[in-house]
C-alpha cells in the first residue's frame, strides 16, 4: 500500500487528509473522533476574541439533485460559539493524546494589530502545529469588519498575515476568499506577508432557495433569510481553478496549497493535489456522511498510486500543472470528434436532440431497417465540442477520438485568421 | 428423436446442447459498469446499517457499495474479502432475500432492497479478473501448525484466516478437488465458468496453506493422528450422509440422492451430457430439492414435479426460491408424503398419501393417495453428518458440539460449517465459522 504521509508548511502529517475549520472540528468530542476515523489532521473551529459569538437557530440551507443527493449546502453560522479558554484548554489536551495528529488553530480578530498578535499567541501556546487566519467567512464576520470583509482586501490580508507571522514562530496558513475578482492579488499579498501556505476556498457567498409560499430565503429564520456560505461539491470547480491559478504564476507558485472546497471523494482529493495542493482539507462531505468518508479517501488514494506506481504523494503533487495553459497556448489545429458505439447505444437520442438544437447539427438520427433507431456522427459537422459525450448515459458509449493530422502545433496569436496575429510568425 | 420405443429411463437429448448451455449459465448475469453505478448510487451510505448487521459475516456493505460509486472497485473488493474470503461465491449463492437485502432500508420507502448481491459480484470479478497479487498479508510466522479436515467454504476459510494470522495450515481433504459444496452442491447456474476452482486458487494466493487430497478423516486418519502431529485442529466436513426414505426398493435404479445428481451435474463440463429422466419426482423441501427440480428441468426432463410432506410456508427454500421453480415450470404438490416405491426392473412410479395436521399440530397421513408416474426420483429430504469419520468429539441433535469459541469438547479440535449447529446450513455461515474458529485457535495458541 502506497505511502500516503506529506508534509505542509513544514508540517509532517500521516496523511494529506484534514477537516477543515467547521462544525467537525468545533470541540474535542468531534476532534477525538475524526482522528478515530483515520483523519490526518484537523484546523479547528475558527477562534475569536471572548466574548463568543452567539448564532441563530435554522443555520442550513441545501442544494439537492433529483435524487435528493446533497450537491451543496450554504450556512449562515458565525465562529465557534465557545468560550477561548474552554476551546484551548481542548486543543492542548488533543495534542497530548493525540501527538502524531495535525491541529492548526483557526483565528480571526478585528483589523487591530494587538488583536491579531495577542490571539495568536495565545493560540500557539495551546501547542498547535500552525495557526490557520480565517479572512473568508462570507457573511455575519464580514458585517463586523472580520472574515471576507478583511480578505477582499489584498493590503489588509497582507497585513495581517505579517502581524501574525511577527507574533509566533510556527507556520501561518492564510485561508483565502473565493468571493473576489482575482485569487491571485490576495494569494500574492498573503505571501508577502509572509504566509508559509494558503488554504482556499472558503464558502462562496450565495442564496441557495427561496420558500416560494412563504416568499422568503432559505434557510429561514423567522420568517427572514441571508445570504450564507455555499460549500461541497457543487464549489469544486470553482477551487480547483483557484488552486490552479496560485500553483501556476511565477509571483506565487512559491507558496504551499492547502486545497479546499467540495472534496468528497479520493479523486477530488488527487486533483486538487495534482493541481497544486500539497494537502487538502474537507468539511461538507464529512458532514453529509460523518468522518467515515475518510475511508474512501484513504483506500482510493492508495489504490490509485499503487496502480500508477506512485510510492509517495510529492510524486504526483503539481503533476498537472505544467499542462494548464492559458487559452492563447492552446494548439488550433487540434481536431477530435465524436464517436458513437452502436453497441453500446440504448437509443434514448439525447446526443442528437443536444447536438441538433444547441449545438452542431452533427449527430444525424437514422431508422433502422430492421427498426429501432441508429445515431451516427457527421464528421464534418461535429467540432469536437463534447457535450453529447458529456451527456450521453451510458458510459464509454460515445468518446471523442482524435483525428490524425500532419498539421503544425498553432496557436491563436499565429493563426491565419487572427487579425493580430504575430508579424514574425 | 421420433421413437419412444426404446427410451432407455434415463436419457439425454431431449433438449438441444445449445437451449442446455444457456439454461446453466448464469442465473444473475453480472452487473455492467453502467449497472454498477446506478445501483451503488442507489445506496444511502447508512450508518450502523441494518445490512452489515443482516450478513452472516458482517461485511461493510455500505462501505463497499461507497467504494464502487467512488470508482475504487478493488478497494470495495478487499473490504469484502477482509470480512469474507468468499465474497465472490456469497455474491452468486447467498440467498440475499432473506439476509443483506432483505434488511436494507430501501425496502422501507421503496419495496426495492439495494442489490447488495449483485454489486458485491461485482467488485470481486473485478479484482479476481486483474490477476494481482494476493490482497492480504500474512502476519509474520508463529512456527504454529494447523490441521483442517474438509475444503470446503468453512475448513478453506479457517486456512485463509489461520495463514493470514502466521500459521501454516495442513488440510485434509478426501475429494479430488477443494470447495466442498462450492465445487459439488451450488447449483450449476449460480457458479458458472469454474468460479469454485477460480476462486480456492485466489484464496491459496495468501501462501502456507497445503491441501492434500484423498485424505479422508476415519478412512485414512483418525483424529487422534492429526491431533498428534499438529498444534491445533479444525474439523470442518460438512454434511456427509443422506436420509433415506426407509421405503422398499428405495435401491431400484432410478432412485438417486439429489445431491449425487447435482455432484454428477456440476462435474459435467458439457452439461447436455448429463442424462436425466422424463418424468422426474423431487422430494423435498429445501434448496437442495428446488435445485435438483429446476436443473433437472433444465436439463430437458419433460415433466418435474417436486412433492413436500407439508405447505409452502414451511419449506426452508425461500420465497425466491419456490418462484423460481415455479417459473421453470416445476410442478409443486404440497401435503403429501412418499409411501411406495413402484418397480418392475426399472422405476415406474411413486405412490403418496396425501398429509394434513391432526388435532395436536402433528403431521398426519389422510389414508387418500395417488400415484406419480416417474423415471428417476431424487431424495432430498436432508444431509446429516457422517457419525463414524468424527470418533472423539461429542455431538448431539445431529451436530457437532461446540462452545462459543468453535472449541468441540476435545481439547484443541475446533468445528465449524455445516458440521455444527451455528446459523443456518448456509455457505456464508460456514465462511464466517471458519474465520472465528481461525481467530479462537490463534487466541487458544497463544495462550498454551
Ligand atoms: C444442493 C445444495 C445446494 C445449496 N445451495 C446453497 C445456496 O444456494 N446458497 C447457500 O448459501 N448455501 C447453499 N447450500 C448450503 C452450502 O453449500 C453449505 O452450507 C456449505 O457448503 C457448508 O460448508 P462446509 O464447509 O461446512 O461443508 P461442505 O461444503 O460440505 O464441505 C465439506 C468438505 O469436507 C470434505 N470432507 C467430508 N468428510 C471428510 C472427511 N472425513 N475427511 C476429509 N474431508 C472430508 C468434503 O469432501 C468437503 O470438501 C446448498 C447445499 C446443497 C447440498
Ligand atoms: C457550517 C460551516 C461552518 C464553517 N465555519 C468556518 C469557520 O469557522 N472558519 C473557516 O475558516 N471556515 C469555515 N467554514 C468553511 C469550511 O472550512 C470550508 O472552507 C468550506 O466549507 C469549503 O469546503 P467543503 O466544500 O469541503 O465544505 C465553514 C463551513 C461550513 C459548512
Ligand atoms: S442535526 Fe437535526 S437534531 Fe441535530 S442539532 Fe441539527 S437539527 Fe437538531
Ligand atoms: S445519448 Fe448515448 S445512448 Fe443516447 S442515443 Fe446518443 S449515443 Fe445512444
Ligand atoms: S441498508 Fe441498503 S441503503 Fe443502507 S447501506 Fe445497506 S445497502 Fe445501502
Amino acid at each position: 500500500m502506497a505511502d500516503l504521509s506529506c508534509k505542509i508548511a513544514g508540517i509532517d502529517s500521516l496523511n494529506p487528509f484534514w477537516l477543515a475549520s467547521a462544525p467537525p472540528t468545533d470541540k474535542k468530542y468531534n476532534v477525538v473522533r475524526a482522528f478515530q476515523a483515520g483523519w490526518g489532521g484537523v484546523v479547528w473551529k475558527t477562534l475569536g476574541i471572548d466574548p463568543p459569538v452567539v448564532n441563530v437557530s435554522s443555520r442550513y440551507g441545501a442544494h439537492h439533485d433529483q435524487n435528493r443527493r446533497l450537491l451543496g449546502i450554504n450556512n449562515i453560522e458565525l465562529i465557534s460559539d465557545r468560550p477561548l479558554a474552554l476551546n484551548l484548554q481542548e486543543i492542548r489536551e488533543c495534542r497530548q493524546e493525540w501527538p502524531d495528529h495535525v491541529i492548526i488553530g483557526s483565528m480571526m480578530a478585528p483589523i487591530e494589530e494587538r488583536a491579531w498578535k495577542d490571539l495568536a499567541q495565545q493560540i500557539a501556546e495551546s501547542g498547535v502545529h500552525g495557526i490557520e487566519l480565517n479572512l473568508g467567512c462570507p457573511h455575519g464576520m464580514c458585517e463586523r469588519g472580520m472574515g471576507s470583509a478583511i480578505g477582499q482586501v489584498p493590503e489588509m490580508v497582507e497585513q495581517v498575515t505579517r502581524w501574525v507571522k511577527e507574533a509566533v514562530d510556527i507556520p501561518v496558513f492564510t485561508k483565502l476568499t473565493p468571493n473576489i475578482t482575482n485569487i491571485l492579488w490576495s494569494a500574492e499579498a498573503a505571501l508577502k506577508g509572509g504566509a508559509d501556505a494558503v488554504s482556499l476556498i472558503n464558502t462562496v457567498n450565495s442564496i441557495i432557495s427561496v420558500d416560494l409560499d412563504k416568499m422568503v430565503p432559505e434557510p429561514m429564520v423567522d420568517g427572514k433569510g441571508t445570504h450564507g456560505g455555499y460549500c461541497g461539491s457543487a464549489v469544486k470547480p470553482i477551487a480547483l481553478n483557484m488552486v490552479a491559478e496560485i500553483a501556476r504564476t511565477p509571483e506565487t507558485r512559491a507558496l504551499e496549497i492547502s486545497g479546499i472546497g467540495g472534496i468528497t471523494t479520493w479523486k477530488d482529493a488527487a486533483e486538487f493535489m495534482a493541481l497544486g495542493a500539497n494537502a487538502v482539507q474537507v468539511c461538507t462531505a464529512a458532514m453529509i456522511y460523518g468522518f467515515r468518508v475518510v475511508d474512501d479517501l484513504i483506500d482510493g488514494m492508495s489504490q490509485w498510486m499503487d496502480d500508477q506506481g506512485y510510492s509517495s504523494v510529492e510524486q504526483f503533487t503539481r503533476k498537472a500543472v505544467p499542462q494548464v495553459a492559458n487559452w492563447n497556448e492552446l494548439n488550433m489545429n487540434f481536431d477530435t470528434k465524436a464517436v458513437i458505439d452502436p453497441d453500446k447505444c440504448i437509443e434514448c437520442g439525447r446526443c442528437h436532440i443536444a447536438c441538433e438544437d444547441t449545438s452542431h447539427q452533427a449527430i444525424a438520427m437514422n431508422a433502422k431497417p430492421e427498426g429501432g433507431k441508429e445515431f451516427v456522427v457527421i464528421d464534418e459537422e461535429c467540432v469536437g465540442c463534447n457535450l453529447c459525450y458529456h451527456i450521453c448515459p451510458v458510459p464509454d458509449c460515445i468518446t471523442m477520438e482524435p483525428v490524425r493530422t500532419d498539421k503544425p502545433y498553432m496557436t491563436w496569436p499565429q493563426h491565419p485568421l487572427n487579425p493580430m496575429r504575430d508579424a514574425a510568425e | 428423436m421420433t421413437t419412444q420405443q426404446a427410451k432407455p429411463a434415463l436419457q439425454t437429448g431431449q433438449m438441444s446442447a445449445v437451449a442446455i448451455a444457456d439454461n446453466f449459465s448464469d442465473l444473475h448475469p453480472p452487473f455492467s459498469t453502467l449497472q454498477a453505478m446506478a445501483e451503488s448510487n442507489r445506496c444511502l451510505y447508512c450508518y450502523d446499517a441494518p445490512c452489515v448487521t443482516a450478513c452472516p459475516t458482517s461485511i461493510d456493505i455500505p462501505s463497499f457499495i461507497r467504494k464502487i460509486s467512488t470508482g475504487n472497485p478493488d478497494g470495495a473488493a478487499k473490504t469484502i474479502l477482509s470480512a469474507n474470503i468468499m465474497g465472490g461465491t456469497c455474491a452468486r449463492a447467498c440467498p440475499t432475500e432473506v439476509l443483506c437485502e432483505q434488511a436494507c432500508v430501501r425496502n422501507v420507502a421503496e419495496d426495492e432492497a439495494v442489490e447488495i448481491g449483485s454489486l458485491q459480484r461485482y467488485a470481486v470479478d473485478h479484482l479476481m479478473a486483474r490477476n494481482l497479487p494476493h490482497p492480504f498479508k500474512r502476519a509474520e510466522a508463529t512456527g504454529k501448525k494447523i490441521a483442517v479436515i474438509g475444503a470446503g467454504p468453512a475448513g478453506l476459510s479457517c486456512a485463509h484466516r489461520a495463514a493470514m494470522l502466521g500459521h501454516d495450515v495442513t488440510v485434509f481433504e478426501a475429494k479430488p478437488k477443494p470447495g466442498g459444496l462450492n465445487e459439488y452442491g451450488l447449483a450449476a447456474y449460480k457458479m458458472t465458468n469454474d468460479f469454485a476452482q477460480r476462486e480456492v486458487e485466489f484464496l491459496l494466493g495468501i501462501g502456507g496453506i497445503t491441501i492434500e487430497y484423498g485424505k479422508a478423516l476415519g478412512r485414512d486418519m483418525t483424529l487422534a493422528d492429526v491431533k498428534s502431529s499438529f498444534d491445533a485442529v479444525f474439523v470442518g466436513v460438512g454434511l456427509g450422509a443422506t436420509n433415506n426414505l426407509g421405503l422398499a426398493g428405495e435401491a431400484a435404479s432410478g432412485v438417486d440422492d439429489a445431491i449425487d445428481f447435482i455432484e454428477k451435474l456440476r462435474q459435467a463440463s458439457d452439461k447436455s451430457t448429463m442424462p436425466v429422466g422424463n418424468s422426474v419426482v423431487v422430494i423435498g423441501g429445501g434448496n437442495t430439492a428446488i435445485d435438483a427440480a429446476v436443473q433437472a428441468k433444465r436439463l430437458g426432463a419433460e415433466e418435474v414435479t417436486l412433492v413436500y410432506r407439508r405447505g409452502p410456508e414451511h419449506m426452508s427454500a425461500t420465497e425466491f426460491e419456490q418462484e423460481l421453480a415455479k417459473i421453470n415450470g416445476v410442478i409443486v404438490r404440497y401435503w403429501a408424503k412418499p409411501v411406495e416405491i413402484k418397480a418392475n426392473g426399472r422405476l415406474m412410479g411413486m405412490v403418496f398419501e396425501k398429509t394434513t395436521l391432526d388435532a395436536s399440530g402433528k403431521l398426519a397421513g389422510t389414508g387418500e393417495t395417488f400415484e406419480v408416474k416417474t423415471d428417476q426420483v431424487l431424495k432430498a429430504i436432508g444431509q446429516k453428518i457422517k457419525t463414524d469419520d468424527l470418533a472423539g468429539m461429542e455431538i448431539a441433535g445431529g451436530k457437532i458440539v461446540v462452545d462459543e469459541n468453535y472449541q468441540t469438547t476435545a481439547a484443541g479440535i475446533f468445528a465449524g460449517g455445516d458440521c455444527i449447529k451455528s446459523g443456518e446450513d448456509l455457505t456464508v455461515q460456514s465462511v464466517e465459522d471458519g474465520k472465528c474458529a481461525a481467530i479462537a485457535i490463534d487466541a487458544f495458541l497463544k495462550n498454551a
